[in-house]
């Protein structure tokens, strides 16, 4: 059951086409990876698909429903969250902070004047409970622009998980991190399997060939391939056009 | 706790219990005089904390809230000028009117960011600026008179000066609660994760678009009332009120008072307005040295006012 | 509605744009390229037209009064950009806001003490006084058609300055990425002094220009200042080309909406309501069009940052 399907989508920038007719297909519960070389265009798929960027053509449908068109606040309504490849968190607030803000935007309207949103308790114990869910629950009063960078990447991750997406778009996660805070985001990750539909854009080889389900190779703005961690390794015109060096490395 | 901290935290309630007895002490020294000058920085001062609130907590930097300002106090003029001075109708109408103004400007200008919202502003105000001059009906270029102050009912008249001040006083007390209020709950941390980091809310899950609305709206009922209360005090209302250099005025108050603090506002104003008093006493010529003033707090207070005295309290 | 009158209107009216856009130009360039949005812009044109004023009177010539307050208003452009504008580079657009707003304040009461409360005389050299017949049966003043002169004379110098002198061609880089031109070895500081400076002496040749026929007085400043930063907005922040398409659009518009539009509403509409809602709708035409270019195309016609 294909829970996203993206037909034709294409976005060019002047005169540089960054995503140049691309199909893509993501079924429900899985992992799916989007590898590629750098200026492939991933970034650019991810912000089209979270509604941030404005295809030019083509057509994004998730569970039955056009969203192409859609803003990236009522993507969210629907069902898609993004975390961002530049760490984008509220860097003046708390961990805490950041998490109920996140927890607030899927809990009722927020056009209330009156009650103190402090005093929501509620609210907090399901910030707090996020920010356990990604391991950041004993830095939850610590401003978010002083967490380690591993750290905020955790906090990413937490503000995309807090509407309870049914796809979540994760973009370069694991980016700048060392081993140890990788490992750890790879656990993180590897722990949502199964219960969230996870498009995961990534160049660490090594977690996208242990965690995903299928992978996309991304070129120019186009799917070179799809498949299978074993049919994409064993592919050709892959191994040719990006993994080449690795594989005889 | 320091004695610093304990200071700055009773602050606010000393300066409330100055304004209090002000006009007290001011009518016991023969200076009754200087209630309306008070009166007038404390008008400014609501007009001032609205754009705060959207200035300061919202991130939105408008060039024409005197647009506000102005469509308050000349809905009370006009309706002074017809016959209607119940300051229960007439108060209430001129910060609606305000408000549906600041909705449809809003609505327009809020699609734009940055220096853009910037300019979309000040073109809108001169706009309302222009039409105000062209209302020959309510004195054009030259201005209407207010036949009667508003009117409150209950004894209370508002001719007394004593009287309209404590008026003021409470209106002021009172918007600067309910901003607080606003600012705690749950609009509050939108309007300021918003200024913060705009695109993330959007990716957050809020219509991000709404939440400015709403806040411009509401900035500009206050400021509405504010300009309501401006008319009554002067008994009088011109197109001056509009001038792109109000507007301006306004800006400088909030930025001199401290961006974003909770009193940023109030204190630009009283700052502001108390040295262009004494300035003027001394000379002329006080434009320049309220110039160097403005210039000082620019290089050694770049977080205005509220900030230089926090930065002083917390050593 | 004769023909003679609507020429006449058009020409005042490219008239008024060419001066807006000497004003226009240097706001633009320093917004453009320092990013600094100057409110104290409209001071210059304000000290440009008080020297001329004076140097006029002193010196017994107009052609002399002119160029001097040109340079005497470059001084003071020099000394404000070393002094404050320089600081400014670095501060967010509120800051740049209050600070140069302070020198409006720190100007206008300079001049008062100076010269005094009152507006004061400029008048056109004499030899201009009278009209010039430019067409059998058409009489337009001499002295506009001096400003006209001018006005497109050093709109051409500034398009070869920047287009085809290396300068220039530095001011465009500026212009388009203020970063780059600087990574990039661009002595950078000293091409900000130049642009301030330049944009100063044209403002100061506008208000010497204009003075005659507007008022010299305090808070002139003000006044313009607003309608060249609606003509920056049309135009494009940090556009040369689009300070100029967008100072003669302004200029007819706004010249063109005064004398007419009363006029053409009250083909319409009663004498008593056109006499009342024409010069409203007149004075609001130039912000009505900002608003709609914002609205439309934010960037302005002609955007120059990249």
């Amino acid at each position: 059951m294909s829970l996203l399907e993206v037909r034709g989508l294409t976005k060019r920038f002047g005169g540089l086409v960054a995503t140049d007719r691309l199909d893509l297909s993501v079924a429900e519960g899985e992992l799916h990876a989007v590898i590629g070389p750098n200026g492939a265009g991933k970034t650019t798929l991810i912000g089209q698909l979270a509604g941030t960027l404005r295809p030019d053509a083509g057509s994004i449908v998730m569970q039955g429903l056009d969203v192409t068109r859609r803003s990236a606040h009522t993507r969210v309504a629907r069902g898609i969250a993004r975390s961002y490849q530049v760490t984008n968190v509220f860097r003046r607030f708390t961990a805490l902070d950041n998490a109920a803000l996140a927890i607030q935007a899927c809990s009722g309207s927020s056009f209330r004047f009156w009650r103190s949103a402090a005093r929501e308790t509620a609210l907090f114990e399901r910030a707090r409970a996020l920010l356990d869910r990604v391991g950041l629950r004993a830095r939850a009063d610590v401003p978010a622009g002083a967490l380690a960078h591993g750290e905020q990447r955790q906090l990413e991750v937490a503000l995309a998980l807090a509407s309870q997406p049914r796809l979540l778009l994760l973009d370069e996660p694991m980016a700048g991190m060392g081993p140890d805070e990788s490992e750890r985001m790879l656990q993180l990750i590897a722990s949502l399997k199964g219960r969230v539909t996870i498009v995961l854009v990534e160049h660490d080889m090594d977690a996208v060939f242990r965690l995903a389900d299928r992978l996309s190779v991304l070129v120019y703005g186009r799917v070179l391939a799809t498949g299978t961690p074993p049919e994409i390794r064993a592919n050709a015109d892959v191994r040719q056009a990006y993994l080449g060096a690795e594989a005889t490395a | 706790m320091t004695t610093d901290e304990r200071l700055r935290r009773a602050m606010p309630w000393l300066l409330l219990a100055a304004a209090l007895a002000f006009p007290w002490v001011a009518t016991a020294l023969d200076q009754a005089f200087y209630i309306g000058l008070v009166r007038r920085v404390l008008i400014f001062g609501i007009a001032a904390a609205s754009l705060n609130f959207i200035l300061g907590y919202g991130g939105m930097v408008s060039l024409g809230h005197a647009a506000f300002f102005g469509i308050g106090a000349y809905t009370v003029g006009a309706l002074a000028a017809d016959g209607i001075s119940n300051a229960w109708i007439a108060w209430p109408l001129a910060a609606a009117v305000a408000a549906l103004a600041a909705v449809l400007i809003g609505a327009v200008s809020l699609r734009t960011r940055g220096v853009y919202f910037i300019m979309i502003t000040l073109a809108f105000a001169q706009m309302v600026y222009y039409v105000a001059v062209g209302l020959k009906r309510y004195g054009g270029e030259d201005g209407l008179n207010l036949p009667v102050r508003s009117t409150l009912g209950f004894g209370v008249g508002l001719d007394s000066d004593m009287a309209f001040y404590y008026v003021v006083l409470a209106l002021l007390v009172g918007v600067l609660l309910v901003f607080d209020r606003v600012l705690d709950a749950r609009f509050g941390r939108v309007l300021i994760g918003i200024r913060e980091n705009e695109t993330r809310m959007e990716s957050l899950g809020f219509p991000t678009f709404r939440f400015r609305l709403a806040a411009f709206a509401i900035a500009g009922a206050v400021a509405g009332l504010a300009g309501a209360l401006f008319a009554n005090h002067n008994m009088f209302v011109s197109p001056a009120v509009l001038h792109w250099t109000q507007s301006a005025t306004f800006v400088v108050m909030v930025i001199l008072g401290g961006i974003g603090y909770r009193y940023g506002g109030v204190l630009g104003a009283l700052v502001l307005l108390l040295l262009e008093e004494i300035l003027a006493g001394y000379t002329e010529y006080w434009h320049l040295p309220l110039g160097a003033l403005l210039l000082a707090v620019v290089f050694l207070a770049p977080h205005g006012l509220s900030g230089w005295l926090e930065r002083k309290g917390a050593r | 509605m004769t023909t003679t009158l609507v020429f006449e209107q058009l020409l005042n009216g490219l008239q008024f744009g060419l001066m807006l856009f000497l004003i226009a130009a240097g706001l633009t360039l320093v917004f453009g390229i320092m990013d600094v949005l100057n409110l104290a812009h409209g001071s210059l044109y304000m000290i440009g037209a008080y020297l001329a004023a004076t140097l006029t009177q002193a010196t017994g010539s107009f052609w002399l009064g002119l160029p001097l307050a040109a340079l005497g208003t470059g001084v003071v452009g020099i000394v404000l950009e070393v002094a404050l504008v320089r600081r400014l580079y670095q501060r967010d657009h509120l800051a740049q806001v209050l600070a140069t707003f302070a020198v409006i304040l720190i100007a206008d009461d300079t001049v008062k003490m100076i010269w005094g409360p009152a507006p004061i005389m400029l008048a056109a050299p004499a030899a201009l006084a009278g009209p010039v017949e430019l067409f059998p049966g058409f009489f337009y003043p001499a002295y506009r058609l001096l400003i006209i002169g001018v006005g497109l004379a050093l709109a051409l110098g500034l398009y070869l300055l920047v287009a085809r002198t290396r300068t220039g061609m530095l001011v465009r880089a500026g212009s388009s990425n203020r970063e780059m031109a600087a990574l990039m070895g661009v002595r950078v500081d000293r091409l900000f002094a130049l642009v301030f400076v330049l944009g100063a002496m044209l403002a100061a040749v506008a208000g010497g220009l204009l003075g005659p026929l507007l008022a010299v007085e305090i808070g002139m400043g003000e006044n313009i200042l607003i309608l060249a930063l609606v003509v920056i907005v049309i135009g494009g922040i940090g556009s040369i080309r689009g300070a100029f398409v967008g100072a003669v659009l302004v200029g007819v518009v706004d010249t063109a909406g005064r004398a007419f539009l009363p006029d053409v509403l009250g083909a319409f509409l009663s004498n008593a309501a056109a006499a009342q809602l024409g010069p409203a709708l007149a004075a609001i035409a130039i912000y009505v069009l900002m608003a709609a270019v914002l609205f439309f195309r934010p960037q302005g016609l002609f955007p120059a940052r990249a």
